[in-house]
Parts: C-alpha cells; structure tokens; sequence
C-alpha cells in the first residue's frame, strides 16, 4: 500500500480541537446570544480563554504560549467562532495579529516583557494598522513617528483597533519616513496608559457586537526605542506578513460562524414542516445545504491547507488569501441561505440565524478585503 | 494534514504529465475535429499504466493507488479531455471487474485492460430512459441452462463502437434497484450491436453509442459480484468513478487557466496587458481559488477511498464543485480571450465545450447534492 497524503488530524490537532469545542459549547455558546444583543465585552470569557491557552495557541510553551502549531490554533477558532463570533476575533487579533509578529520579529526582550504575558493571556493585545483614510492601501498612512533622543514620539490615529478598548499593548505602525512609502514605516509597542496614547469610545458594528473596536489617537506619544519592534523601515514587511496569518484566522473564523448557520439549518429543516412534511424533504431545501455544506468542505480545505504551509514555515500569501477569500464569502452565503432556510423565523432574533448573517458580514471586509485578497491571488499566478 | 506527494505519486504524475504535453496535447484539436483517437494515443497511455494505476499488480496494474490515479487523470485531461474520459472509463471496469469479477475472469481480463489489449473497457448502466434513476431501466437477463441471455438497449456508451469488454447491467429480478444485476459482456459477443453515434458538443474525441442486446448470451460466470447486486456494484463504482471525473474536469480547468494567463499578459487593451486590468485579475484569482479548492476536495476523496472508508459524500462533493468550478474557470478564460476564444484557433474553444459533460456524467451535479444532503440530513 502506498503512502497516502493526510487529511486527518494529529492526536495533538485533535486535542486542542476538542478542548475549544467543550469550552465553547459550554461556557461561550450559551452566552453569544446576550453578548451580542448587550454588546458586553466578554471579560470572563478572555480570562479563560487565557488560561487554556487559547490566547497563544502556536506559541511555544517556554514564551507562555499553548505551544501547539497553526492547524491547531485555526481548529480552536473554528469551535470559538461557532459559538460567538465576537470572542473569536478578540482571540485571533491576540493569537495571529500580536503574539505572532512578536514570536518573529520580537527580541528577547520584547518576547520577555510582551509576548509571554500576551500568549498567557495575562495581557491582552490590539494591531494598529488602518487608518481613518488608509484601509486596503496600507503604505500611505498618515500616523508618524518622530525620533527623540532614545524615544520615539508617535501622532496620528488609528481606526478600527479590535480590542482598542481593553487592549493592554498595541502594536502601531506609523511612518518614520513618509517620502519612503512602504519601506518608510516601522512598527512599535505601545503600552495602555503611555502618555498620548487615547483609544475613543468603542464603535458601533452590524455584528461582532461583543468584540468592541475603537479609534485610537496618538497625541505626541513617546514609546521607548526599547519597543520598537524589527528594524526602522520594516514595518509594512512586518504587517504583510502578519496579515498572510491573520487571514488564516479569520478564514477559520468564518469557517465557525458558517458551520453554526450549518448545523442551525440542518436541525431546522428536519423539524419545521410544509406542506404536510419536513422541509427538509423538499429537494430546493436538500441543494441549499448541499452546496453549504460542500462549499464549506472547500473553505475548510483551503485553511488548514494555508496552516499546513505556515507550519511549515514557507510562504503562504497566496494560500492564505485564498483562505480567507473563499472562506469569508461562503461564510456569508451560508449565513444567508440559513436565514433563507429558517423563512421569517430566520429574520427574527428569536433565532441565532440573523446574528450569523450579520457577524459573518465583517470577514469579507477585516484583515484584507476580498478585493485584497483577489489582488494578492492574482499578483501571485500572473507573476508564476 | 500532509498534502506533498510520495515519491511514486509524483513519478506518476511527472510521467503522465510528460506523456500528455509531448504525445496528447499537440494532437488535441485534431482528435476534437476527427473525433478519434489515434491508437497510438491509447496504447502509449497503457504502456505507461495508466489504464490500471489503482489495480493490484498481479492483475497488471500498477498499485499506485487512488490519489496517484487522480494526478495522472488530471494530467492526461489537461492535455485532452476525450483521451481522459476514456482512461477514466476504462480504469473504472478494470476496478469493477477486480473487485467483483470470478478471480479466474479478473485474471484474465484485467491485465488485458491494463496492456492495452481489450483497447478500452465500457461501462452499460444508462438507458434512454434511465440515467440518474437506474432502478428504472428495462433491459433484462434471463437465466437460462449455464448463463444468462440480454436483452434491451443502453445509451450514452462511452467508447462503445471500440472497447474490448463492457460491463452492463440488467434486470434480473423483481422492479426497482434490487432486481438489477451485473454482467461481463464482450465485445465480439454476437447478440451486441453497437447502435447510433452521438453527436455531441465536446469530448468529441470519444465516441459515444448506443448498445443494443439482442439475445446477448454470456456465460455464468459473467456475472460480477451477487446476483440481485448490481445496483451497489454500480454505486460503488460511480463513487469512485466521480474522483476521476472531478479530476478530468481539473485538468480540463487548469489547461483553460494556464492559456487565459499566458494570453492576459501577452494581449494588450489601452495601451497594456490586460493582465494589468483588475477586471480580469479577479478572474484570474477566481478561478484559481477554485481549482485550488477543488483540487483539494478530490484529493481527499481519493485518499479516503485509499484508505478503505467510506467516500461517497466526499466525491459527491469533489465531483460537483469540481465539475462545476471548471466550467465558470472555462467560462471566465474564453471571456479573456474575447473573439479568439470564441474560434477554434485556441483551446479555450475546445475546453468550453468538453467541460461541459462533466457536470451531466457519473451523476448530475443534482445527483451529487442528493447524495450530499443525504449524509447530512442522515
């Protein structure tokens, strides 16, 4: 018999997988409904994900993390995102968008100071990226960054900042260099309660609700060069290629909110009847799940496809995008077609149907758009 | 999860690959007009075993397994979807007859399906009035003193005017699935007559027949597996014969892709290549997202058969979202191709219409959601 190729999980996959599905099912799921409607931050909820490891999934145990790799980490979010969307992206922007730049690009000092307490969950972390007038075209920000002396002194604002309202460090990117485009930014760590550093009121979402974002502003404020993650100029590098594996997150998170809208009309096909028997009997019911469930079968194979390379440690652009691409818009089309499934009982907030609908809505848009995505799957087979 | 290829998986790849763009693909257009293939075509494709690469050896195969098969399938359907089609047939009788055949009759003609010797092997189920619903169809077996007589009329045979051996279903008992039974039937049997030619929009390559048996007598020992038991035997052999499908429309897929990118960066529209138009870029990473995707799905339907588990969901799956996202990639690279790839001065032409049967064959993609949401609603 040869060798075959694997689809199947590892015991230590499978493990991390079970262990956010238990604490999902129980602990997150019966709360996702009331987070949403209260927009209550699920502090709680954080603190145990920390505790479990859930914070730093793929960071090694001896930097406080889970130590397990990135198949696991986009397995626990797949289950945290079933139950509640919104815990989901606190904990991905913590996992992907914080602990992950600073396991690569962080010193040891910053990985003492910084990545250990994150990873424990014991601090919580934000990315500060998009700007009021900068989203997809990341290089032409306006936040910057002065150097004085041995600090460096950041002005400008960031929009959108998931966990800006609680977060305890943020990682900035603001330009040194604003003549130099990409190449003229740097990324930097800003500690809660730094002089200048002033998140806003938290914005308000079609969905996500419980995961508060924020804008943050910078008014003149001095970070130790000490914090100043990577090199002077390797920002944008930095934030690209965090962005490869934040897709792997996000991919996986709406993975969760598509498997949840799955398996709510599933269960409501075979109990609500028309026409004398359960929908699901009727074949336009049975090709609306069929394509669900196969389109999310792809999405699936996609992610863990995107994890694999990152395990692996090559270069995983391309994968990544189509991930997330793919991904987030079945995530919508399933969420769509369960409401559509559910009839007017879907349009309700009796049902979780139209909480999907609307969480599902944000993975196309954060983390690169599908627009991004498309460029970044082009730009990759045109230059093959 | 561990998606590289075993050294022999990609040898087979890379020898079928080769095979195909040397041999195949420069005779494609010619074999679409003349609607044959070239014997030569064939027997190179046995030579190289690809007509038995999921067969044991000692029954001429080369054991290389399911996803090996699906690479190589994918690889000969880049080249030329009618060759494909006839591999992936013929493949699919020689695993019917080495899983339900006497192992004295497997013995014989396996390996002459693997050599090349029998040409191609057939595959009767189809009726014109049964496709999608066999339990409906007519033809009949009667037992009579040491084997069984044929009667009725099958459609839609793939390589029905030339293959060696056909396996065909009948009616053996009682109305409905359970009553169905198959039978070894070949091809200089004098109570077969190959009926009308199809024409048909693409795979014009392989021919397509109807059959007629007339008093078809065959022996005892033609009957494959249990008697009654040709509806699973047929069900079976589809579930595994929609990884090979969903792996000719791959390569059906990526043959349109590769020409749409070769042609995006090369033509030029307001003073650039329209490669540089985000209106065809989206295309582009369309479609290879869900080749992508696709790939992956038939893949691990390939390794679940390998495995020995139970499969059908998944090559529902990897056949319909296969056959399905080959045909938008086809659309979307003849619509790069604007006028040329409405001639048959480019491929594209070609892909468009072959890729079209593999959404209809070995299930409907109806089929494939009925299995689909069965399993879900289970």
């Amino acid at each position: 018999m040869v060798r075959a190729m694997r689809f199947e999980l590892t015991e230590e996959q499978t493990l991390v997988q079970e262990m956010a599905r238990t604490f999902a099912e129980r602990e997150v799921a019966p709360r996702a409904r009331a987070l949403d409607k209260e927009g209550s931050w699920p502090s709680d909820l954080v603190a145990k994900m920390g505790e479990l490891g859930l914070l730093g999934v793929a960071v090694p145990s001896e930097l406080g993390g889970a130590g397990a790799d990135n198949v696991s980490y986009a397995l626990a979010m797949e289950e945290i995102a079933r139950a509640c969307a919104s815990t989901s992206v606190i904990m991905s922007v913590n996992n992907s968008l914080v602990c992950d730049p600073l396991l690569k690009y962080g010193n040891d000092d910053q990985k003492a100071r910084f990545l250990a307490p994150l990873a424990a969950g014991e601090k919580l972390g934000c990315f500060g990226l998009t700007e009021p007038a900068s989203g997809s075209d990341a290089s032409s920000m306006d936040t910057v960054a002065e150097e004085d002396g041995d600090h460096w002194v950041i002005n400008g604002s960031k929009n959108w900042i998931t966990n800006g309202p609680h977060a305890d460090v943020m990682i900035v990117f603001a330009a040194h260099d604003r003549g130099a485009g990409s190449k003229g930014t740097t990324a930097f760590l800003v500690e809660k309660g730094t002089p200048g550093f002033n998140p806003q009121p938290r914005d308000h979402k079609l969905g996500i609700h419980a995961a508060h974002s924020c804008t943050v502003f910078f008014e003149g404020c001095r970070v130790p060069k000490a914090n100043q993650l990577g090199d002077k100029g390797m920002g944008f590098k930095i934030a690209m290629s965090t962005l490869d594996g934040g897709r792997v997150g996000i991919a996986a998170q709406a993975l969760g909110i598509a498997r949840a809208a799955l398996e709510e009309a599933v269960a409501y096909a075979k109990e609500r009847k028309a026409f004398g028997e359960p929908i699901a009997n009727k074949q336009a019911i049975q090709f609306m799940l069929a394509d669900m469930a196969m389109e999310l079968d792809a999405a699936r194979l996609l992610t863990l496809r995107a994890a694999t390379l990152k395990d692996k440690g090559v270069r995983h652009s391309k994968e990544s995008a189509m991930a997330k691409l793919m991904a987030s818009e079945v995530a919508t089309k399933v969420a769509h077609k369960n409401i559509q499934i559910h009839g007017g009982y879907g349009y309700s907030t009796e049902y979780d149907a139209e909480r999907h609908y609307r969480d599902a809505r944000i993975t196309e848009i954060y983390e690169g758009t599908s627009e991004i995505q498309r460029i970044v799957i082009a730009a990759n087979v045109l230059k093959g | 999860m561990n998606l590289d290829l075993t050294e022999e998986q990609a040898l087979i790849q890379a020898s079928a690959r080769a095979y195909a763009q040397e041999r195949i693909a420069p005779r494609a257009a010619q074999i679409d007009a003349d609607g044959v293939i070239p014997d030569e075509v064939l027997s190179g494709l046995a030579e190289l075993g690809l007509f038995g690469v999921n067969l044991p050896e000692e029954l001429g195969g080369a054991e290389a397994g399911v996803v090996a098969y699906s690479l190589a399938m994918e690889e000969v359907a880049k080249a030329c979807a009618s060759t494909a089609v006839t591999m992936a047939v013929t493949s699919m009788v020689g695993e019917v007859i080495a899983a339900f055949a006497r192992p004295e009759v497997a013995r014989v003609y396996c390996p002459k399906l693997c050599s090349g010797a029998l040409r191609a092997g057939s595959f009767a189920l189809s009726e014109p009035e049964a496709g999608s619903d066999p339990g409906a169809m007519r033809t009949t077996a009667r037992e009579v003193d040491g084997g069984w007589v044929l009667d009725g009329s099958k459609q839609w045979i793939t390589s029905g005017d030339f293959a060696g051996v056909f396996v065909v279903w009948a009616r053996t008992g009682g109305p409905g699935t359970r009553g169905i039974s198959a039978f070894l039937v070949d091809a200089d049997n004098p109570g077969l007559k190959v009926g009308r030619h199809e024409e048909k929009m693409g795979l014009r390559g392989s021919s397509t027949t109807a059959l007629h048996l007339e008093e078809c007598r065959v022996e005892a020992d033609a009957l494959l597996g249990e008697l009654h038991g040709g509806f699973k035997i047929a069900m079976m052999a589809l579930d595994g014969g929609r990884i090979g499908i969903a792996s000719q429309a791959l390569g059906i897929g990526e043959a349109a892709l590769a020409e749409a990118v070769a042609y995006a960066k090369e033509r030029e529209t307001f003073g650039t290549p329209i490669a540089n138009h985000q209106a065809i870029q989206w295309m582009i990473a369309d479609s290879r997202t869900e080749l992508d995707a696709a790939a992956l799905l038939t893949r691990r339907a390939a390794t679940l058969k390998q495995a020995g588990g139970r499969f059908s969901s998944q090559a529902a799956m990897a056949k319909a979202y296969a056959s399905e996202a080959a045909c938008r990639v086809c659309d979307r690279a003849l619509q790069i191709h604007g006028g040329y790839g409405y001639t048959k001065e480019y491929a594209v032409e070609r892909h468009y219409r072959d890729v079209r049967v593999t959404r209809i064959y070995e299930g409907t993609s109806e089929i494939q959601r009925i299995v689909i949401s069965r399993e879900l609603l289970r």
